[in-house]
C-alpha cells in the first residue's frame, strides 16, 4: 500500500471515530491503534486478576457467611472481568498466553493499588468503597470509547462494580456504626487507603504520556486531574455521612469552585509502587507466577486429553 | 429442640462449610481462569446450601442461635464432617479427586433427601441438586482429563484417588442420630447409595485409565467429630474475626 493510501485510511479511520461510529476486530486500523488498545485493555485485564489476590486474601477469614458469600462472588466477578478483557484484547491479535507472558515477565504494568497490603477486614471495605469508586469514575466513560469489544465489556464491568462498590460502602457504613473497635477499624483502612486510591486516577496531567493520543480515540474522556477531583468531590461527603475522616488535613471546601481543595499528593510514593517497589509488588507476582507454574501440568494435561478425544473421533470418522 | 434432627442438618451442612472453604481458598491461585472461576463458583454454591441448612439448625436451636453462631463459634470436636472434607490442597489433583469423590456422593445424597419427609430439608436438596449436578460433571471431566491427559498428570491424579481412597467409606457409615433419623423418614440411608457409588466412581476411574484403589482400610470419625489434624487449621482461619472480635456485627 502506498503512503497516500494509508494516509487516506487514517483519514477515513479517524472521521469514523468522530461520528462516534465503532472499530470492530475486522476493521482496518492503524497500528498505532490496535497497540495502545492491547496495552491498555491488556493493563485492565492484568488489574483484575492480580485485583483478586487482595481480597482473595480475605476469603477464608470473613466474618459472617453472607460477607464470605459476597466476597467470593465480588473476587468471582473480577475473573470475570479478566476474562472479558483478555477476550477483548484477542480480537487484536494478540494470545492470551502472550499477555500473561508480558505480566509476569513485568513488560505489562497492572493498577499499583493492588500492591497494597489487606490488613484488615475494614480493607475489604475500603476496596470496594474507594478501589472501586475511582475505578468506576475511569471507567464509566469507557463504555462509549471507539473499540467495539472494549466497550461493550465495559458496560458489564460497569454495572458490576457499581455494586460492589455500594457493597463496599455498606461494609464501611457497618463498622462505622459498630463498637469503637470497628469505627477505629474502619478509620484506619480509610488512612491506609486514601492517598492510594488517589493516585489510582494516575499522575498529574503534566506527567501523563497518553493522555492527548487517547482522548482523541475516546480512551479518555477526561483528563486524570479531573477524574480526581470528580472522585474527591464524590467521596468526601460519604465519608462525612458515616462519620469518617478524610485524612488530609488540607481538605477544604472552595465555595468559589464549587469543589473540595485537598493536600499535596506523594508522587515519589506514586513511582515507586509503580516502579516495583510497593509493599507487595513482589507477593503479587509470586502468586500469579507461581499459580501459572503450578498450573502447567494441568493445562498441559488438558490440552493432551482434548487431542486424544479429537484423533478418536477423526479414527471413528475414518 | 430435636436434637437429633439439629445434628442430622449439621452433619450435612458442615461437609459443605469446609469443602466450600477449601475451594474458596483457591481463589485467584488456580492453574488457568477458567478453573479459578469454577472453583470459586462451587464454593460459593455450597456457602449458599450452608446457609440454608444453618438458617433451618438455628430455628430448630432457639435462643436466638444464627447461622453465623453456628458456622464459626464451634469446637473443633463440634464440626461433625466428613475427613474427605477437610483433606489439604495439595495440588489440583488432589483438589479434583476429593472434589469428585465427594460430588458423586453428594449428588446421590441429595437425589434421595429430596424424598424426606422434612419438607425444608426436601426443598434445600431440591435447590442444591441443580448446582452439585453441575459440580459432578465438572469434576468427574477434570478426573478424566487428568487421569488420560500426560504421563504427569496421570501420575498425580492416581496419587490423589490413591490417598484419599481412606476417606471414601466414612460417607456410608450411619451416627446414632442417623438411625433415628432413618427411621422417622427423615434422613437419607447412606448405606442404601454405597454399591451405587462406587459403581459410578469406578466407571469414571476407568474412562480416565485409572485404577480403583485395592486398598480395604479405611478411616473414619469426622461424622463424631474426631477428625483429621488438618481441620484445626482451617477452623482457625475460618473463625479468626468472630473469636478476635466476640459479639458484634458485621
Amino acid at each position: 500500500m502506498s503512503e497516500e493510501q494509508i494516509k487516506n485510511l487514517e483519514t477515513q479511520f479517524e472521521a469514523r471515530i468522530a461520528r462516534d461510529e465503532k472499530i470492530e476486530p475486522k476493521d482496518w486500523m492503524p497500528e498505532k491503534y490496535r497497540k495502545t488498545h492491547i496495552r491498555q485493555m491488556s493493563q485492565h485485564a492484568h488489574s483484575e486478576i492480580v485485583g483478586m489476590l487482595p481480597e482473595g486474601n480475605w476469603i477464608t477469614r470473613a466474618p459472617s457467611l453472607r460477607r464470605k458469600v459476597a466476597l467470593l462472588a465480588k473476587v468471582q466477578d473480577e475473573a470475570g472481568h479478566g476474562l472479558y478483557l483478555y477476550s477483548a484484547c484477542e480480537t487484536l491479535g494478540i494470545s492470551r498466553e502472550e499477555l500473561y507472558e508480558q505480566l509476569h515477565t513485568g513488560k505489562a504494568k497492572y493498577s499499583s493499588i493492588f500492591n497494597y497490603p489487606t490488613l484488615t477486614w475494614a480493607d475489604m471495605g475500603a476496596i470496594g468503597w474507594l478501589v472501586d469508586g475511582a475505578a468506576i469514575i475511569n471507567q464509566v466513560p469507557l463504555c462509549n470509547t471507539s473499540y467495539g469489544p472494549y466497550a461493550r465489556a465495559m458496560i458489564r464491568v460497569c454495572k458490576e462494580e457499581s455494586f460492589h462498590q455500594r457493597q463496599g460502602f455498606e461494609i464501611m457504613i457497618k463498622l462505622a456504626n459498630g463498637t469503637p473497635e470497628q469505627k477505629e477499624m474502619a478509620q484506619d483502612a480509610l488512612n491506609r487507603w486514601w492517598w492510594p486510591s488517589l493516585m489510582m486516577l494516575g499522575p498529574t496531567d503534566a506527567e501523563s504520556v497518553h493522555t492527548e493520543q487517547s482522548m482523541k480515540w475516546k480512551l479518555k474522556r477526561k483528563s486524570n486531574d479531573d477524574l480526581r477531583q470528580q472522585f474527591i468531590d464524590q467521596t468526601v461527603p460519604q465519608a462525612d455521612l458515616i462519620g469518617l475522616t478524610i485524612p488530609d488535613p488540607d481538605l477544604k471546601w472552595n465555595e468559589e469552585r464549587q469543589s473540595y481543595d485537598f493536600g499535596e499528593i506523594n508522587w515519589d510514593e506514586f513511582w515507586q509502587v509503580v516502579k516495583g517497589h510497593g509493599p507487595c509488588n513482589k507477593e503479587r507476582m509470586n502468586a500469579r507466577v507461581g499459580a501459572w507454574e503450578r498450573g502447567e501440568w494441568v493445562r498441559d494435561a488438558a490440552m493432551a486429553y482434548a487431542d486424544k478425544k479429537e484423533n478418536r473421533k477423526t479414527k471413528k470418522a475414518i | 429442640m430435636n436434637t437429633n434432627l439439629y445434628k442430622y442438618i449439621l452433619s450435612i451442612a458442615d461437609n459443605s462449610l469446609i469443602l466450600g472453604q477449601r475451594m474458596g481458598a483457591l481463589t485467584g491461585h488456580g492453574p488457568s481462569l477458567e478453573t479459578d472461576i469454577a472453583c470459586t463458583n462451587i464454593s460459593l454454591d455450597l456457602f449458599g446450601q450452608v446457609r440454608s441448612y444453618y438458617q433451618y439448625a438455628a430455628k430448630i436451636k432457639g435462643d436466638n442461635t444464627t447461622e453465623d453462631d453456628i458456622a464459626f463459634l464451634r469446637k473443633e470436636r463440634e464440626y461433625l464432617n466428613v475427613l474427605l472434607v477437610e483433606q489439604p490442597d495439595t495440588n489440583f489433583a488432589f483438589t479434583i479427586a476429593r472434589q469428585f469423590l465427594f460430588d458423586t456422593y453428594h449428588f446421590l445424597f441429595l437425589e434421595a433427601l429430596e424424598k424426606s419427609h422434612d419438607i425444608t430439608l426436601s426443598a434445600i436438596a431440591k435447590k442444591s441438586i441443580k448446582e452439585v449436578s453441575y459440580h459432578r460433571r465438572f469434576s468427574s471431566d477434570w478426573m478424566r482429563r487428568l487421569g488420560d491427559g500426560t504421563q504427569v498428570s496421570h501420575e498425580k491424579v492416581q496419587e490423589a484417588i490413591n490417598v484419599l481412597w481412606t476417606y471414601t467409606d466414612e460417607l456410608f457409615h450411619q451416627t446414632e442420630a442417623d438411625i433415628v433419623m432413618v427411621k422417622e423418614n427423615i434422613a437419607v440411608d447412606v448405606t442404601k447409595l454405597k454399591d451405587h457409588y462406587y459403581n459410578t466412581v469406578k466407571k469414571v476411574l476407568e474412562e480416565a485409565t485409572l485404577e480403583v484403589p485395592e486398598s480395604k482400610w479405611f478411616q473414619k470419625g469426622g461424622k463424631e467429630g474426631i477428625h483429621t489434624e488438618h481441620l484445626g487449621y482451617l477452623l482457625s482461619d475460618l473463625q479468626y474475626m468472630q473469636r478476635t472480635y466476640p459479639n458484634m456485627e458485621w
